[in-house]
Order: structure tokens, then sequence, then C-alpha cells
């Protein structure tokens, strides 16, 4: 093994490994879904290449509301899906959708597109 | 909260109790500067804001005033008025102080439904947006396509052709790649770009990052050849362009063109073709009619559009017309075409009191109907909703895949890296710069998941519309799925295997009476009568045409029957008690009536003036087709199981005329959903057909609920599947047609699958060291493209099938 080889290989080995914590490690854009009269969670997520805010804090036991407003055609978003919640929605473009559940259990969830390549997270809190 | 979504203060209406969201309208703000949307001067602080809402859940002029003061009152909001007729809200407000959100939030609170009106264009917009796309992928493929030839072409040669071995040879095939990364490829990148800003990486990441890295390596080569020619010499590898006596490493411009060439006719096959899975959808959508005749005060007529129909409105129909809303004749006759949504192609004739559907066809008559349901609530809009709905819900199926493809795109990457990394250290010196950038290159194309994504959507989305075509809507691909593995359909008798209205079907006399005379009696002395039995006798003698004679001292006998005096003449009708008791000679009578009844008919015996005078016979008509369908399900190897309240022997009856073996009878209307328990706890997966109205605990109860609709009350949103014609073989159909679906499915995800795990080791070159076979980056770009076009076209064979 040559040096070239060598860096070659060093490289590589810190490229996945960079790879792997940027793609699964990583945190996004937090907020904190707002609270209306009637105790609903409610937020408006903006669907454009992701979710603007992809991780969202909501509390145990209190409706949500999420509004998914798509920005763009590109079929990568066209669906959303809650699997911890079994829900799966239709993101028609340039549209709000509103998304209802109720958590009632807290933890760290994910939604994603509906081949979960875009993914968000969806942090319940107690 | 994070810092990048807080940028505006926090809106607050003066009762402090509002939406405290300011995330809310900070994306608010992103989203009006998208084109199209209106209100563009909604971002600017300080400056007016108008917004028009479409409301929703208003009932009187009252609710319109208590939104409008409630808007009024919000804080920023400087006017705001609010049409009831229209279900719309105009309001101006200070853009920074408030926005279009807060506002829908406003009038939510208050118990009422809003949404921002410019986005019900949403849908033609997108559609012009996807066309625009379409003429831009057009443009970018053909741009690609034409410089990628020569490019390949001489890649090809490799350097066997005199004319290509010039010295400028790679600056030429620079130029001519340069426009297709920077404008047909350019989608990509971008794609990838934003992708990678939400640490999400998807098709464009893997396209971007492979075309990218072939196109910079040889940018790199042709400008510089001193970098990496050093090392290189004459390489020559399968498939690749080696520029032999030059002694310059070879160049992998070809790799990346063509590559976007080729990807960019697979979305182009696969746009085409994805049209084509919810055409289904759209020809609903297209049903819906645009205006509607109405009859305003004064009798004026006036053509509305049909927002503005409301409800007990009366709209009037002419020849050949569409019909606007949902409602019930009150003057008139016609034949109305309903195909287009119950998938019955014969017209159905329609007279006063028949309920019409919106959207549906009248033929040659022309009639006035009273409005009874509008907008969302319509027999097609429900339709519409609900295809979109079940379209847009995956099947249990697909989970495999949605775990796979979630950790596919990163892990693909590394594979890449991997397989790189390999190549450079194993292959011989003077040419593992290439191979391992030729294996990289080829992993990242080939392993494109597009086709397993596209295996489960598409194919639901063709199946839901075919059904919706015939009057069959599946709730989604959870239903798809259940419907296809059960055992057992349970029927409920009256509606669903009869038509659930009493009708006479025989008619005996006693001697010296003549059997119109006797209709004619039973049916005076009924005439007021409430009771099915007593409506079913009137029915058949106005069928007949036979004129009613005026009663007097009509008494209704509870639980027994009636009496009357019609015409001078006592008539009693009742039951065989009512006659034993009241001394009636029934002779004969009595033993041709017990045969009836051992066929499953209601028995009503008339006396006239205290002799027995005959018997009518009435019996809940069972539906035509009833027999037939559950011939069918039986032929699709489905233990078909009949359950009602009637009496053992009636239901016996019924059940031997279709063909029934099973019969649950004398089952409480309660007692329905515990009998489809047991059954299910029997180990059967149970489908419960009903009218969805009575027996909706045993639909829920059931693995899936089958409603049988009819008319316009129809609850479509309730069960798993509805059928909206009111005939039995829309059951068969729905159970053949989830079968053929899910088969679909299989075959989608089987060869996804095998494509995937076998074209990624393949472009490794796990089976170089056997066979030689290193796949060449153009080579899997070609078979990617195909993976997709060829997973929704056998999607699209569900057009097709046989209903």
């Amino acid at each position: 093994m040559d040096t070239t080889e060598i860096i070659v290989l060093l490289g590589g080995v810190a490229l996945i490994a960079f790879v792997l914590w940027y793609f699964f490690a990583g945190e996004g854009v937090r907020a904190a879904a707002g609270l209306t009269a009637v105790g609903a969670q409610r937020l408006r997520v903006l669907v454009k290449g992701g979710y603007t805010p992809d991780v969202i804090v909501v509390k145990r036991g209190a409706p949500v509301e999420l509004d998914f407003y798509r920005d763009e055609t590109n079929s990568c978003t066209e669906q959303i899906v809650f699997g911890d919640f079994g829900i799966s929605r239709m993101l028609p473009a340039f549209k709000t959708t509103r998304i209802n559940f109720t958590p009632e259990r807290a933890g760290t969830f994910t939604f994603n597109c509906g081949m979960n390549m875009v993914r968000g997270k969806l942090i319940v809190e107690d | 909260m994070s810092a990048t979504i807080t940028k505006e203060p926090v809106n607050d209406d003066a009762s402090g109790n509002m939406l405290t969201n300011a995330a809310d309208d900070a994306i608010d703000a992103r989203q009006v500067a998208s084109p199209g949307a209106d209100a563009s001067t909604e971002a600017d602080a300080n400056s007016l804001g108008r917004v028009d809402l479409s409301l929703t859940g208003m009932t009187c002029n009252a609710c319109a005033r208590r939104i409008e003061r409630r808007l009024t009152n919000a804080a920023g909001v400087r006017s705001a008025s609010v049409n009831f007729a229209t279900a719309r809200a105009r309001v101006e407000y200070d853009a920074g102080a408030t926005g279009a959100a807060s506002l829908i939030g406003t009038i939510e609170e208050i118990g009422y439904g809003a949404s921002d009106a410019a986005e019900e264009g949403a849908a033609e917009r997108e559609q012009e947006a996807t066309r625009a796309e379409q003429t831009q992928l057009r443009r970018r493929f053909i741009v690609a396509a034409v410089l990628s030839a020569p490019v390949l072409l001489v890649a090809m040669s490799h350097g066997r052709v005199a004319a290509f071995n010039v010295y400028w040879i790679n600056w030429a095939q620079l130029a001519l790649t340069l426009p297709v990364i920077f404008y047909s490829g350019w989608p990509f990148y971008q794609g990838a770009w934003t992708a990678l800003k939400h640490r999400a990486a998807d098709m464009n990441t893997l396209i971007a990052t492979g075309t990218g890295a072939a196109f910079i390596y040889s940018l790199v080569v042709t400008v510089a050849p001193g970098l990496v020619a050093a090392e290189e010499h004459s390489a020559t590898m399968p498939g690749m362009n080696g520029v032999g006596a030059m002694r310059v490493a070879p160049v992998y411009f070809e790799a990346a063109s063509v590559i976007i060439a080729l990807i960019l006719l697979g979305r182009l096959l696969e746009a085409r073709a994805r049209g084509k899975t919810s055409e289904a959808i759209k020809r609903l959508m297209g049903l819906q009619p645009r205006t509607a005749r109405v009859v305003r005060e004064g009798g004026r007529e006036v053509d509305l559009p049909i927002e503005e129909v409301v409800v007990g409105d009366v709209v009037i129909v002419r020849p050949g017309e569409k019909i606007p809303v949902d409602g019930v004749v009150t003057e008139g006759a016609s034949a109305v075409n309903e195909a287009m949504l119950t998938g019955e192609s014969m017209p159905v004739e329609k007279s006063a009191g028949a309920q019409v559907i919106g959207a549906t066809i009248n033929g040659t008559g022309s009639f006035k109907f009273r409005a009874t349901k509008i907008g969302r609530e319509t027999v097609l809009q429900q339709i519409v909703r609900m295809v979109e709905q079940a379209q847009g819900q995956r099947a249990p199926i697909a989970r495999l895949a949605d775990v796979v493809s979630g950790y596919f795109t990163p892990v693909v990457i590394c594979v890449a890296i991997a397989a790189f990394v390999v190549w450079f250290i194993a292959a011989p010196l003077e040419s593992r710069l290439s191979y391992a950038l030729v294996s990289f290159v080829s992993v990242l194309i080939i392993a494109c998941p597009c086709a397993l994504g596209l295996a489960t959507p598409t194919a639901v989305m063709v199946g839901t519309g075919r059904g919706a075509e015939h009057g069959v809507l599946v709730k989604g691909g959870e239903a798809l799925e259940t419907a296809h593995r059960l055992t057992t359909i349970v029927l409920d008798k009256t509606g669903t295997i009869t038509k659930g209205q009493p009708a006479v079907t025989d008619v005996l006399t006693a001697a010296g009476f003549e059997e119109d005379e006797l209709l004619r009696l039973a049916a005076s002395a009924e005439r007021g009568s409430e009771h099915p039995l007593g409506e079913a006798i009137v029915r058949r003698a106005s069928e007949r045409g036979l004129a009613l004679a005026d009663v007097s001292a009509f008494n209704a006998l509870a639980g027994h029957g009636v009496e009357a005096q019609v015409g001078g003449r006592r008539v009693v009708l009742g039951n065989l008690k009512l006659m034993t008791d009241g001394g009636v000679e029934l002779k004969e009578l009595q033993e041709r009536a017990e045969a009836l009844t051992e066929a499953g008919r209601t028995i009503v015996y008339v006396a006239v003036d205290g002799a027995a005078a005959g018997v009518v016979a009435v019996a809940d008509e069972i539906k035509a087709d009833s027999r037939e369908a559950v011939g069918a399900l039986r032929g699709l190897g489905l233990e078909v199981v009949m359950m009602t309240g009637d009496s053992r022997r009636t239901a016996s009856a019924v059940a031997r005329a279709v063909g029934i073996e099973r019969v649950l009878a004398e089952v409480l209307p309660e007692g329905k959903a515990a009998e489809v328990k047991k059954l299910q706890a029997e180990g059967k997966r149970v489908a419960m057909v009903g009218d969805g109205i009575n027996d909706a605990p045993a639909l829920a109860a059931a693995d899936i609920g089958i409603a049988i609709g009819t008319g316009t009350d129809v609850a479509i949103e309730a069960s798993d599947i509805t059928l909206i014609r009111g005939s039995l073989g829309g059951v068969v159909t729905a159970i053949a047609l989830s079968r053929q679906t899910i088969k679909v499915i299989r075959q989608n995800l089987f060869w996804a699958f095998v494509y995937n795990t076998l074209g990624i080791p393949l472009a490794a070159g796990a089976l170089y060291p056997f066979t030689g076979w290193l796949l060449s980056p153009v080579v899997a770009s070609a078979a990617m493209a195909l993976s997709s076009v060829s997973v929704v076209a056998n999607s699209l064979r569900l057009r097709r099938f046989k209903l």
C-alpha cells in the first residue's frame, strides 16, 4: 500500500463517518407549536425541499394541528407520513393541508415524505 | 422556539386569547412571497394586506355577523366583511400586525372553518406548474440528448477513430458537456443542495454526486492534465474512454452528460405515465358543474355560479343538462344518466320525491328539484375527497419499503465511497483512479430508489381510481390490502340483499272477489296508513291505476291490523289472530296463505263485512343481481353469510332464493357487531356489508365495513369501502379489484427490490473478480430510468382491469 492509497483509505473512512453523522445524527430547525384558545397546538410548516421547521416540539395529550404548506411541485414531497400515528396524507402543491392528531405518548417520533427521504422530527414532551 | 423562526413579534389580539404562534406568521410571510399567492403586500410591515377567506360551518346570517364582529375586533384588522350567501370573508389588515393564518385561527376559535380562498385555485395552479415543468423537462432533455450524443460517440471509439485523436478532443467534450451540466442537469444540483441543507439525501443527491464527481474529475484532467496524468497510463477501461497513445488520463464527460440525458428521459416517461395514474380523480373533479339555474324570489329564474346555490333552493334542470347539486325532485320527471358516479349503465327514472345526485346528466325530460346538499357535502365532493385520501394512503405492504428507503440514500453514498476506496487499493496502479471512479459513479446512479417509492402509490392510485369510476370507493391502501385477504362476507338482508322496501307479491282471492276489487278495498282502508305493509298495498293499487274510495271510521288495531268503512262496506285487514278473533271463516284460504309464509312472505288477511275476501302477500323484494353476486363471491372462494333481524323462516326463504347457506337470523340490531366478532373468533376475516346507517357498529367491528349506498344519503367517509350503486355486484368488484391491485403491488415491490439489491453489488464490481463485469455508469443510468418506467407501466395495467 503506497501513501496515496493510505490517504484514500483514511479519507474514505472519514467521509463515510461524516455522511452517516450528517444525515442521521443532525439536528434541524426547531420550533414549538403555539397554543390556540381551544388548547390545540398549532404550527405551520413550510414544505420545500424539506420541512421548515423540521423539529417540532409539542406537549403530550393536547390535540396537535400541523398546517403543511407545500410550496413546490417536486414530487419528492407530495406525501407526508407520520408513521407512529398512522397518518399518511397527500400534500397538494401550493396548498395548506392540515394534519390533526393527539400524541398520547411522550418521546421522539419522525415524520417523513412518502419515500422517507425528506424527514422531520416530532418531539412530544410531558 | 428557534431564532430562525422567531423573526417577527408574537401577534396577540386584544382579548389576549389568540394564536400566540410567531412561527406561524414567519412562514406565512415566506409563503406569500411565492408566485401566485395573493396579498403580496403582506410581507411589508405596516402596509395594508387583504385576504379573501372561504368559510364553512355558517348556518344563518347571524353566524356571518358573529364572524364579522370577531374579525373586526381582532388585532391588526382594519375592516372585515362576511358574505353569508357566498360564504366568503374579505379582511383588510395591517400586514405588520397579523396575517392570513392568524385570521383563520380567529375564525376557527369560534367554531367555524376558514381557508385562504386564493388557495382554492391551488389545483389549477398545480396543474399549470406541472405543465410548465413538463415543457421545461422536455427542453432540458432535448439539449442533453443532442449534446451528449457526440460525447458518447467519442467515448465509445476508445481511441480507435483517428479523427478523434486530436489534442483538443477533451476540450471539445468539455464544451459539449458544460450546457448539459449547467442547464439540463441544473435541477438535480439545485434539488440536492436544498435537501442537503435539510440534512436529507434524496434521488437528486445521488444523481448530483455521481455526475458531479465524473464531471469534476474530467474537468481536472482536461484543464490540468499534469495533476492526474502522472500515474495514469493509457488506461483502457471497459466501456470507458481511453485516449490511448496520448498518455493522458481518460475523461468521463460522457458519464456525466449521458446519465443526465437518460435520467431526464426516464423522468419524462415517468411523468407521462404518472399523469395517467391520476386520470380517474381528474375526471371525477371535471364532472363538477359550474352553474345552476335557480328559482329565486318572485319566480325569477337566474343562472348562478354553483358556489352561490344554498340548501333549499329550487333548481331547474332542462333536457341534457348536468344536475348541479344533490337534491329531491319536486316537479316533473325524467330519466337520469348516473353512470359517471355509480357505473350503472341504464338511465334511472326520476319523478317527484326521487333523489338526484349532482354531476349526473339529465335525459330528455325536465324537472325541478330542491337542493338538499351543496358544496363539500355533495356526493361528488365526498367521492373526490375519499379518492384523494385513498390515493394518499399507504398500504401496510409498503412499510418495509418505507423503512428501507429511509436509510437507503445515505447508506448508498457510503457503499459508493467504500467501492471507490476498495478499487483504488485493489486495482493496478496505472488505472486505479479510473476503476474507482467508475464504480463510485455507477453505484450512486443505479441505486436511485425511484422504483421502490413508486411501487405502491401508483398501484393504489390506479386501483382506487378504477374502482371509483364504477361506483366502488375504497378508503385506501390499508382497506385494499385487508380486502384481498377476506375469507367471509356477511350480508345484511334488508336493504342489502333485498331492496329494503316491502312490495306486494301475491294477491289471493276468496270466491266472489276480483283481484282488483280486493286491492282497491284493501288500499282504500290503508290509504292513511304509515305502516310499511299498508304503504306497499297502496303503492300496488296506484300502480294498477285503481281509484281509491273515501273511508270513514278508520281504526288502527295496534299490532294486528286496521279496520275501516269503505263505501258502506266494513273492511278489516290484519293477521291471522285478528281474523280468528273476529270469527272470520278462512277455510282453504289459510292453507294457501301458509304456503306463502313458508316462502318468506308476510301475509295480510282481508275480510269484508265479516267474511274472508282474500289475502295480500307482501315481501321485501330481492335485488335483481343479488343471486348472481352471491354466486360470484362464492366463486372467489369466499364464505357468504346472511345476517338479519327477521324471523328464521323469512330469512331462510331469502337465503335459499339467493343461494346462501349460512344464515344468522333474529339478530337484534345491537347484536350484529357481536355476531361479527363471533365469526372473527372462528378465525375468519370478515367483511360486513350493510347500509351503513343501522348497522354502523357491525361495519366498524368487521375487518372491512362495506356500505351500500342509497341515493345521496351515503356515509362515504364512515366505511372502508362504499358502493355508490346499491347493488351487491359492487362487493364482487371491490374484492376482485383489491386482489388484483395487491398482486400488482407485490410484482412492483419484487422487481424494485430485486433491481436495487442486485444492481448495487453489480455496479460496485462485486462480479468483476469472477466474470470481469463492471457496469458502466451509462448502462447504470439506463437501467435506473427503465426501472421506474416499468413499475409505473405495470401499475397502469390496472386501468384495463375488467369490472
